[in-house]
């Protein structure tokens, strides 16, 4: 077996400096009725590298990937242009092929990469700090809810209709656990995002609200207007972004009053990965850093005075605390955070701007040229690079059709709020600068097809 | 055994021990020692980007207007060719398992295939949506399904929930099936037994979900105390966590009895999975009464740490948790064609009882293409030999280096696949962390310091298959050098590292007053 590397000869050696007749006499502490004799019946032997090649390719050739059709899928997951940079210095063994810094000595590439991702986010989030990263987007967000309960001792907490519906599926697992009263609702197909309504039910027991931005019809919710009712009702604000990339247009949650600001970092350096790994990403301000979940890196000097880096403020953590702890988080995306502040050191702040600028421009082109579809109509006055298009029919049936044509044109209402037929003809489409003018194009010609 | 510089000088010290007179360089780099800054000293916030568009023009839309960004984030960016220079400086200061062994006891370092990169980038699998309409994901949804049934078939369990991120969220998806299993027949159980050698996850999962916790002993030769165990059973417990082969590195002999203990008052029995690497292809842990265990993937199915992630946590149910088990997952029809099952269509499918979602999409995909290529790879032969190899390399360790570093249990039987030492024996004022750092100087990542809290200055050594016999050798001359170091009481060790890119850093410094982010204060060393 080829990443085996003992020898027969080495094993009895070694067996002989053991002072044991065989290895089966190392498992002598197995009970002997659970220990198996043989090989596990009915599963494979071990496979060359060709045979293991051979049959993945075969599975992966089964799928369409998002590269080789006219794409306009996000709904929480997007298509960015990653420079081939990018993923050549993530599979250097030194950043591949590491753990966790628990020796700073020895870590110090892992541990300042961190540090720069660290102020990165902060940057681009408005917050005064962010962690070494968590799970993903979904999970940052149910974190933060956790993290508000504690700072104010309360347990009400408002979601905005226009969050992710998974976000708030996560969010209603734990709290069934918990006991957090959640106040959530489907969202309604209007140019409007709910701040009216939300606002209205901030009270003197709500430990936070959380508002999506853009939210997850792509539409553009006041955050400053929101943080200001919940701060006067001693309740804390937390921003999710889905679409970090949104960012470079639009103000930072944290500029805008948000006390907390999560979100899904895939967009930048990570790529789609049908849905994982992906890069929780969780900024706040400063006064609540013994609050956070997940891992610190801090900057320190060493013996000899060198600055140096290292992971910080562990006594929140559950390997310190262990049932005290802020978070049972341990792992987190760390090569997902390398890839991200990787992508994000190549952009700079300029360059992440006209991404923007350019994904917005592009969906302002699909949007016009949609909507002089007939019986197609777009809902939004406020977007960034996606929309929510009303089209004349279900569009779940639509998306398939439009598959079968060979586009992949977008995510159905229908398959994001399963049960809310007000919400079946809505189609969610984003558009990023990987997307062609003749993509455009051809998305408008399929779908015309499909409704004619 | 190599010959080692068992003094601790170097020639950059003087015959004191002091740093020497060797001239400083100009660049404050020493040849391939390289000093790397920041990329905020690197490079300007304005007039440079490492990416070149396609323009297109258009003005932003007019609704727009009040929510735009007033200034852009002030990063800075670097041009192509700095960029690969600065990571891979700065991947030069990392140890990694591509550079040696590294014997971290509970982590599982072991070497990463690369034919499973190769697989996880094909386009396929890397760069596919996960909304994506069924049809267009088959391949996708069958990799996931197949390594579902080998995950089921390795444990002998009943299903399988692969959604969990990694360990720690493997084991709140296994205590809240635990949970909704409870609630499904009207029981409000309060409690979790946690023995006292388990990993902090296991405490923290347990508040996170909600229960209290309450500590059970170990005996003397390092299990759980199964008589201890019995008598805080009762109806308040839902369940224990047990981790097996557990974190001294011995296998719970009374699994089974704890496991028909647990049953037998209502409970259920999480197995925390951690190191599952020692028993792969030996033994099912449905066979021992397990009711829920998590598989970290990127130990025992070698997908790479990546520097602290991302893992992936599957979790493995029995026949009883099963139900109760989270959105969304796959399941094959009898036409063989295999499905999502989601909130939508879990009726359809009898899984009616799920306790909900616990992520956004379907888990960590680009984990699950890289486990099946390494468990295809393998075979149910293959998988064996592994936990047989594992477990030979840690025996001979713990036998090579036992007169030399306190062995708690070595005395007790064979370990399987971790050696545990304890810092008994080294001279007054040396301690386990001198052992660690000395180590350092020699080459190696240090193993586990200070965990598992049963043992005092604990050093959980493991190897892991992949190291070979001449490799070992090496690691197990250096660490006996360094314990006899210590034990001697040879001061130049408490300065140890001195060869590494840091020397020891300042931790108390770093948490007294935090510098998470950079905020333009000059490098101090300058």
């Amino acid at each position: 077996m080829r990443y085996l590397p003992l020898t027969d000869t080495d094993r009895s050696a070694m067996l002989d400096v053991i002072g044991a007749g065989s290895v089966d006499d190392l498992f002598s502490d197995v009970p002997e009725e659970a220990r198996l004799s043989g090989l596990i019946a009915g599963l494979p032997l071990h496979a060359s590298e060709m045979a293991v090649e051979r049959h993945m390719a075969k599975l992966a050739g089964k799928n369409i990937s998002a590269g080789s059709a006219p794409f306009f899928l996000g709904a929480g997951a997007y298509r960015h242009h990653v420079p081939a940079t990018v993923d050549h210095l993530i599979q250097r063994g030194e950043f591949l092929t590491a753990y966790t810094p628990y020796q700073p000595e020895i870590a110090q590439g892992t541990l300042q990469v961190l540090f720069e991702f660290q102020t990165q986010v902060a940057q681009l989030f408005g917050t005064e700090v962010a962690n070494a990263s968590m799970y993903d987007g979904s999970t940052a967000c149910w974190e933060a809810i956790v993290m508000a309960s504690r700072i104010t001792r309360k347990r009400r907490v408002l979601l905005s209709q226009g969050l992710h519906p998974h976000y708030a599926q996560v969010v209603g697992t734990m709290a069934k656990f918990t006991r957090d009263d959640i106040v959530h609702g489907a969202p309604r197909l209007e140019a409007d995002p709910d701040d009216a309504a939300l606002i209205a039910e901030i009270d003197d027991a709500t430990s936070c609200a959380v508002v999506q931005y853009p939210d997850v019809l792509g539409r553009i919710p006041d955050l400053a207007a929101i943080a200001e009712a919940a701060h006067a009702k001693g309740a804390l604000l937390i921003a999710v972004v889905t679409e970090p990339v949104a960012l470079g247009l639009i103000e930072a949650p944290g500029n805008l009053g948000a006390d907390i600001v999560v979100g899904e970092g895939q967009s930048l350096g990570v790529g789609l990965q049908f849905g994982g790994p992906y890069l929780g990403l969780f900024g706040c301000r400063e006064k609540f850093v013994r609050q956070m979940p997940g891992r610190l890196c801090g900057q320190t000097v060493d013996a000899a005075g060198k600055r140096g880096f290292v992971l910080t403020l562990s006594t929140r953590e559950q390997h310190i605390r262990r049932e005290k702890a802020t978070s049972n988080i341990c792992t987190n995306s760390g090569l997902c955070a390398l890839a991200f502040s990787i992508h994000m050191t190549l952009l700079g702040g300029e360059g992440l701007a006209r991404m923007a600028r350019i994904s917005h421009a592009r969906t302002r082109q699909l949007v016009d040229r949609l909507t002089k579809l007939p019986g197609v109509t777009c809902i939004n006055e406020t977007y960034f690079n996606e929309v929510t298009l009303l089209l004349p029919a279900d569009a779940r049936e639509i998306v398939r059709e439009l598959a079968d044509r060979g586009v992949l044109g977008g995510v159905s209402l229908g398959r994001l709020f399963p049960g809310e037929g007000s919400l079946a003809n809505g189609l969610l489409v984003a558009v990023t600068e990987t997307c062609t003018e003749e993509d455009i194009e051809t998305f408008a010609e399929e779908l015309a097809g499909v409704l004619a | 055994m190599n010959v080692v510089n068992s003094s601790g000088w170097r020639p950059s010290m003087g015959e004191d021990g002091e740093a020497s007179a060797l001239p400083e360089t100009c660049s404050g780099d020493h040849a391939l020692m390289l000093e790397e800054p920041l990329i905020f000293e690197l490079a300007a916030t304005e007039g440079k980007c490492g990416v070149d568009f396609e323009e297109v023009e258009a003005e932003p839309v007019a609704g727009l207007a009040r929510f735009l960004r007033k200034e852009a984030p002030a990063l800075p960016s670097l041009a192509e060719s700095e960029t690969i220079r600065h990571y891979t400086r700065l991947s030069r200061q990392n140890y990694a398992i591509d550079l040696g062994p590294f014997p971290l006891g509970s982590c599982t370092m072991k070497h990463n295939p690369r034919l499973n990169e190769k697989v996880a980038r094909m386009p396929g699998f890397a760069d596919v949506h996960p909304l994506q309409p069924a049809a267009s994901v088959r391949g996708a949804l069958e990799v996931i399904n197949e390594l579902a049934v080998w995950l089921i078939e390795l444990t002998g369990m009943h299903g399988v929930a692969m959604s969990p991120k990694a360990g720690a969220h493997g084991e709140l998806c296994g205590l809240l099936c635990i949970r909704a299993a409870h609630e499904a027949k009207g029981e409000a159980r309060e409690v979790i037994l946690v023995p006292e050698s388990a990993h902090g996850t296991n405490p923290a999962t347990a508040a996170f979900a909600g229960y209290k916790v309450e500590s059970i002993p170990a005996t003397a030769d390092g299990r759980v105390d199964l008589a201890a165990l019995e008598a805080k059973l009762g109806p308040h417990v839902a369940g224990v966590m047990i981790t097996n082969p557990n974190t001294c590195g011995l296998f719970e002999r009374d699994m089974k009895k704890i496991a028909d203990a647990v049953h037998a008052c209502g409970g259920y029995v999480y197995c925390d999975g951690a190191n599952f690497n020692a028993i792969v292809g030996k033994v099912r842990p449905g066979d021992l009464g397990v009711d829920a265990m998590h598989i970290n993937l990127h130990k025992t199915f070698s997908t790479p740490h990546g520097g602290g992630g991302p893992g992936s946590g599957p979790v493995v149910l029995s026949e009883a948790l099963a139900p109760f088990g989270p959105l969304p997952f796959t399941a094959r029809d009898e036409a063989g064609v295999v499905h999502l099952v989601e909130e939508n269509n879990a009726g359809a499918f009898g899984h009616t009882q799920a306790f909900g979602r616990m992520v956004a999409f379907h888990g960590q995909m680009g984990m699950f293409t890289r486990a099946l290529a390494y468990i295809l790879s393998h075979g149910a032969d293959g998988l064996k030999q592994v936990a047989e190899d594992a477990v030979l390399n840690a025996n001979y360790v713990l036998r090579s280096c036992e007169d030399v570093l306190s062995a708690p249990f070595g005395s007790a039987g064979p370990c399987m696949h971790e050696a545990l030492f304890s810092d008994t024996g080294l001279a007054e004022h040396f301690s386990t962390l001198d052992i660690a750092k000395g180590l350092i100087d020699e080459g190696f990542h240090p193993m586990t310091v200070y965990f598992p809290l049963v043992v005092r200055g604990a050093m959980l050594v493991e190897p892991t298959e992949t190291e070979s016999k001449v490799g070992l050798d090496r690691f197990i001359a250096s660490l006996r050098s360094v314990a006899e170091r210590a034990r001697a009481g040879d001061e130049s060790l408490h300065a140890a590292p001195v060869y590494a890119p840091r020397r020891r850093l300042d931790e108390t410094m770093a948490a007294r007053k935090p510098v998470l982010v950079w905020k333009g204060e000059a490098n101090p060393a300058d």
